[in-house]
């Protein structure tokens, strides 16, 4: 899969001023926060079911503000105030870690922001999803196995098991443990499932 | 130790299979997904180039949607944020989608075909305002690629390509309401009209390339003005003065300003009461909605105003649409009982119409609230229209050629609130014709299912399987079956209307706009409350039919009086309908039934007397014999107050009123308002079963689980707590959580979360409790299990005393001493934001439970409930992993095959409700928002009944081998022993 990397700033700017860069000074409307999303091979098909970029949602403290994904990835927040945030995304198909985004008020312009699943430290707010997310159960391709697996199977096996093996383990049994056993039981009455499970285990 | 190891693979194996997902070819067997829009409130057609015709509309349910104009199916379709609700929409340049939204704030353009976002556009605000879209239309060069929008009091030139702001306007001072922005004839000026305290008339002439005002112009108009007002032509403006007597119009051109005022009793005599104008756009004529009628003006050549036409009530006009260079035409509907007359007139010359249609209309739609009309060419050169019409039961209908091209249920987008009914029973046996054929079916069936397993299938195969699966008449029925699947899921959504959904296809078995609370019927402000079950017959289940209580009241307070209609649950029938004479502010349904079996509920009024329902001695006498089991309480969000009632004696007020009680307060809890405000309140299911009272743990030891009904959770947060997640920090932000026994009022556990945040959500069920909330410190979400155990009967565990009678379960308990309760609690980080959270229930609650999480992505994640044990530790002993403890983690996995939404969506989620099969170990599951979603989960798989992929071909072909195997070795044995005597 082709990894097309295209770095992209962080960028803080007042909402008003449209400066290129991070240090501005927070007017009372506050801060934007600017980030992309980005997925290797959107829009393939994926496991049956496509995910598009148009059906992206990029939510800010819990439904605080919701956004969308533009057509390149780039997603934007306006007027936020300085604070500590939550950037959640919502992709079908993905999983995303939240984002939790500070905004220094003392030091305008500071931001810090980090995945808050595994809290790596992003350098630039580009979001990758950690996984990809399969939400129907492989069907197991046809083995010999499964049926062998399934409750019928089961029964089968255990039922040669017992035809063709146990008399095979009662000839090769001794004689004197036979009697053993035989004993032991007498002695303990009614025989417990454990007991007959160790006697057999211990026979074989 | 063999038989340790040997119970050990046992469990194992049961707990190997936590997860069970849908396999991709199973989607749609059991389950159905439905996609809504919601009321449309703004639609704008684009069908007048090549290619799929199309309508954009923006609903109430904040969203936005592309429509096939041919089906009505959803080409595209945005749910925007909740506080996000859209307020203009209109196309640009042929291809964007432009929507004005947030009062104006936020401007975004969507590309028309496949509804990507193109660019926001976040503007800015100093004030509420009225927000404004003009989009000019003419197709010139530089002008086409300019929106100007008008929204908290600025006015914003925005390039329609990127989003670019070209120029800003502040036309904010205090009192500004502007109302208009137009362009008068494509000109190169913009003017942007408004009334400054509703007294004096400001326009605006404002330079389309750099947003600098030419000219200001203001004149004051004595008496005042009323509401808002319309333009009429490219220089006339007409609005109402503050007696809403009179009509006046104002003449407006460069710098000059004038009124002109006319008494409407001067030219339309018969008009009394309350007059309001009409905010269609006929450009050229008016119109005035007065108590009995339309009334159709027009300016004459000499600037008088005309009387054009009348129509009686209850008449909806549309904007007018230019069909040709100078004809403009709008549509007027008219209702006559279930009939709608569809008019087209031409704005010139009304006394002729375009077309003249009637369309029959189910009844059960109410009457047009909107319509939207579209033009197109006929093959014959002449016009034709197609109508869009919004109907009082906020489904959406398009009608052409006096047919219903298609409809739209979008009433069920908002759905407030439902319940469950059982199908009739089977009456008659099936004919033999139809079991051999369904016989032959089946065999055919399972032999192609053996062959898709042994890969033997022909795609062919495999797609005739999937039909056969999703279309199995089996599962739309309408009768009850065995393993209780089937059954109506009744839906009360928020334009009042009632609809029954079968749980096998999701189809409307039948629908009832109820008219009590329809506007056209004095329903001012109809608001849904509350669907229950009201009468359940068990014993005479053959001839009598269920029914459902819905309780509503028209007006926003609650001291309006409230409806209470009792409706058929099989035919959608109103059964029985009243206005209650007292208030509604809360609705008991109560577990007793009376002889009927009609359920009793206690109605409260805001006077805190209970109403006892149904009004029959039978039902008083049930009510009499427990009124001293029957508690209440009531919770004053506002204030921080709950309090606790129990009920005594006949209402004073009302000495004749045998159903009505007086409740005496018992305890209440004030929650400090400096420190704590309250955030939820969580309560059991009330018809949740518990199977054992008593859990038994690993070392053979048991725990009596705290039980009661009585039982309810609250979460206080801190007020300053109570904002967004990032308004608020740590140390100023708590949460407490408290278990109230509302019987008594007594707290039986408190604990407090520092540094927690809402919004907080929670689920009680059986003796835990689980919520969620966010942490601040470590900035995740969290979710809290508290488990209660009844201590006082811990020593009840010896057989031999409980024989002998040594225990205390006879001994006198009572509410005053301190209830013995041991609380054990956990916490973990969950990764979402949770928008609504509930519990499995099954019919004898022996299934382990499952957490039905809606996150914000909108999907509904099922959360065993053991990863939320707080019995787990880092490293469990072999006892306990025996009993089935997972090892500690700190957060929560999430299983992308446990969604039970798997790869859908349910849009807006606001509920979801989990409804007991008969067979113990599936639960059906309701989730409703936006879109609607079904689907039946079993949380520790179907092991009281074989899957619908249970292969009975390999069961037979397993016997067959097992006889053949038993045969081979028979006949080998009596060889064997032949040889042996021979030998």
């Amino acid at each position: 899969m082709e990894r097309a990397t295209v770095a992209s700033l962080l960028v803080f700017f007042s909402c008003l001023i449209s400066s290129s860069l991070a240090v501005t000074s927070g007017s009372a409307d506050g801060y934007t926060i600017t980030g992309r999303i980005k997925i290797d091979g959107i829009g393939s098909k994926v496991f049956g079911h496509s995910s598009k970029l148009s059906n992206i949602k990029v939510i800010l403290n819990g439904g605080q503000t919701t956004t969308f994904v533009r057509a390149d990835g780039y997603f934007s927040f306006c007027n936020i105030p300085a604070g500590t945030h939550l950037i959640e995304v919502a992709a079908m198909g993905y999983l995303f870690s939240p984002v939790r985004v500070d905004i220094s008020a003392r030091n305008p312009g500071k931001i810090q922001a980090a995945l808050t699943e595994n809290r790596r430290v992003l350098q630039e707010l580009v979001l990758e999803p950690l996984r990809e997310e399969q939400y129907y159960e492989m069907r197991e391709p046809f083995s010999i196995m499964s049926i062998v697996k399934s409750p019928m199977g089961l029964m089968l096996g255990f039922m040669f098991l017992v035809v063709f093996l146990m008399p095979k383990l009662m000839e090769n049994m001794d004689p004197e443990e036979m009697r053993r056993a035989q004993e032991e039981m007498r002695n303990q009455g009614v025989p417990s499932l454990s007991n007959l499970l160790s006697g057999r285990t211990s026979n074989s | 130790m063999a038989a340790r190891f040997f119970l050990g693979f046992l469990i194992l194996l049961l707990h190997s299979i936590i997860s069970c997902g849908v396999y991709e070819d199973q989607v749609g067997l059991a389950d159905w997904h439905q996609r809504y829009i919601g009321k449309t409130k703004h639609a704008v057609f684009h069908s007048h180039k090549t290619g799929r015709k199309r309508v954009v509309v923006s609903t109430e349910e904040n969203v936005i949607a592309s429509l096939d104009l041919r089906t009505g199916d959803i080409f595209w379709r945005h749910v925007l944020g909740e506080n996000d609700p859209v307020n203009q929409v209109d196309i640009s340049l042929g291809k964007y989608v432009i929507t004005l939204s947030s009062e104006g704030s936020v401007l975004r353009a969507w590309n028309l075909p496949d509804g990507q976002l193109i660019w926001e556009s976040v503007l800015q605000f100093s004030a509420p305002s009225r927000s404004l879209l003009h989009v000019p239309t003419k197709f010139g060069l530089e002008r086409e690629s300019v929106v100007f929008v008008f929204g908290g009091g600025w006015l914003h030139a925005i390039s329609s390509i990127d989003g670019e702001k070209i120029w800003k306007k502040e036309l904010y001072t205090e009192g500004l309401d502007i109302q208009q922005v137009f362009q008068q004839d494509d000109s190169d000026s913009l003017y942007a009209v408004g009334f400054l305290d509703s007294l004096q008339f400001v326009a605006y002439h404002i330079s389309v390339k750099n947003g600098e005002v030419l000219e200001e112009s203001k004149k004051s108009f004595a008496s005042g003005f009323y509401g808002s007002m319309l333009l009429v032509s490219r220089d006339i403006l007409v609005a109402l003065d503050a007696s809403r007597s009179s009509i006046v119009s104002i003449k407006f051109s460069r710098g000059s300003v004038s009124f002109h005022q006319t008494y409407i009793s001067d030219i339309v005599p018969e008009v009394a009461g309350i007059v309001e104008i009409v905010p269609s756009k006929l450009s050229g004529l008016f119109a005035l909605k007065t108590d009995a009628s339309l009334v159709l003006f027009r300016f004459n050549s000499i600037g008088e105003l005309v009387v054009e036409n009348t129509f009686s009530h209850p008449t909806i006009l549309s904007d007018s649409i230019s069909i040709t260079e100078g004809h403009q035409v709008f549509a007027v509907m008219q209702h006559a009982e279930t009939k709608v007359h569809i008019a087209v007139r031409f704005v010139n010359d009304l006394t002729s119409e375009a077309l003249k249609e009637t369309i029959e209309l189910h009844p059960q739609r109410g009457n047009v609230q909107k319509v939207f009309i579209n033009n197109y060419v006929k093959t014959d050169r002449s016009h034709g229209f197609r109508a869009l019409l919004v109907m009082e039961d906020h489904s959406l209908l398009l009608v052409q050629q006096e047919k219903i091209v298609w409809s739209r249920e979008d009433g069920l987008a908002s759905v407030v609130d439902s319940t469950t009914s059982e199908l009739p029973v089977e009456k008659d046996g099936v004919s033999v014709a139809k079991v051999e054929h369904s016989l032959f079916e089946w065999l055919k069936g399972h032999l192609l299912k053996l062959k898709e397993t042994l890969m033997l299938a022909t795609p062919d195969d495999i797609a005739a399987i999937q039909e056969m699966r999703l279309k199995s008449s089996e599962k739309t029925k309408m009768t009850r079956d065995h393993n209780g699947f089937r059954k109506l899921i009744i839906v009360l959504t928020k334009a009042g209307k009632v609809f029954a959904l079968h749980t096998g296809d999701g189809r409307v078995v039948w629908s009832l706009l109820l008219r009590s609370l329809r506007i056209s019927e004095g329903c001012e402000c109809p608001s849904a409350l509350k669907l229950s079950q009201w009468q359940v017959p068990h014993h005479r289940a053959m001839v009598e039919n269920p029914s459902v209580l819905v309780l509503a009241k028209c007006g926003p307070d609650f001291l309006q009086s409230g409806v209470f209609s009792i409706i058929d649950s099989y035919t959608g029938k109103v059964r029985s309908s009243q206005k209650l004479p007292h208030s509604l502010l809360q609705v008991i349904p109560l577990p007793f039934t009376d002889s009927t079996e009609q359920r009793l509920h206690l109605v409260i009024d805001s006077n805190f007397e209970a109403h006892l329902y149904p009004r029959t001695p039978d039902s008083i006498d049930i009510f009499l014999r427990e009124i001293s089991n029957i508690y209440w309480y009531a919770v004053d969000y506002v204030e921080g107050i709950m309090k606790g009632y129990s009920f005594y004696g006949k209402c004073k007020a009302d000495m004749e009123d045998q159903y009505c009680f007086n409740s005496k307060e018992l305890w209440s809890i004030i929650f400090p308002a400096h420190s704590e405000k309250l955030a939820i309140i969580a309560t059991r299911k009330m018809n949740e079963v518990v199977h054992t009272q008593a859990k038994v743990i690993a070392d053979q030891d048991v725990m009596y689980k705290y039980i009661s009904k009585s039982l309810i959770f609250v979460a206080t947060i801190s007020p300053k707590a109570a904002g967004e997640i990032g308004s608020v920090t740590p140390e100023e932000a708590w949460l407490i959580a408290y278990l109230i026994y509302a019987v008594t009022g007594r707290i039986l556990h408190r604990v407090i979360h520092q540094g927690a945040q809402g919004p907080v959500n929670a689920v009680v069920s059986e003796n835990w409790i689980v919520y969620h909330y966010f942490n601040l410190r470590a900035h995740r979400y969290e979710m809290s299990v508290i488990e209660i155990y009844d201590q006082s009967r811990a020593d009840n565990k010896d057989v031999l005393k409980l024989v002998l009678g040594k225990h205390n379960l006879t001994s006198p308990i009572s509410l005053y001493s301190r209830p013995e309760v041991v609380v054990k609690s956990q916490s973990y980080f969950f990764t979402h934001s949770v928008k609504v959270m509930t519990v499995t229930t099954t019919a004898k609650g022996i299934t382990s439970k499952q957490l039905l999480i809606g996150t914000i992505a909108d999907q509904v994640l099922a959360l065993d409930k053991r990863y939320l044990d707080p019995r787990r530790t880092a490293s469990p002993t072999q006892s306990e992993k025996e009993e089935g403890i997972i090892p500690l983690t700190d957060t929560l996995p999430i299983i992308p095959q446990s969604y039970v939404t798997h790869s859908l969506q349910v849009e807006g989620i606001r509920g979801i409700v989990t409804i007991p099969a008969k067979l113990e170990s599936t639960t059906l599951v309701f989730a409703y928002g936006v879109d609607l979603f079904f689907t039946r989960i079993a949380p520790s798989r179907t092991y009281d009944s074989l899957t619908e992929d249970f292969n009975y071909a390999l069961l037979l072909i397993t016997i067959v081998a097992l006889v053949a195997a038993i045969l081979v070795t028979w006949v080998l044995s009596e060889k064997k022993e032949l040889r042996d005597r021979w030998k």
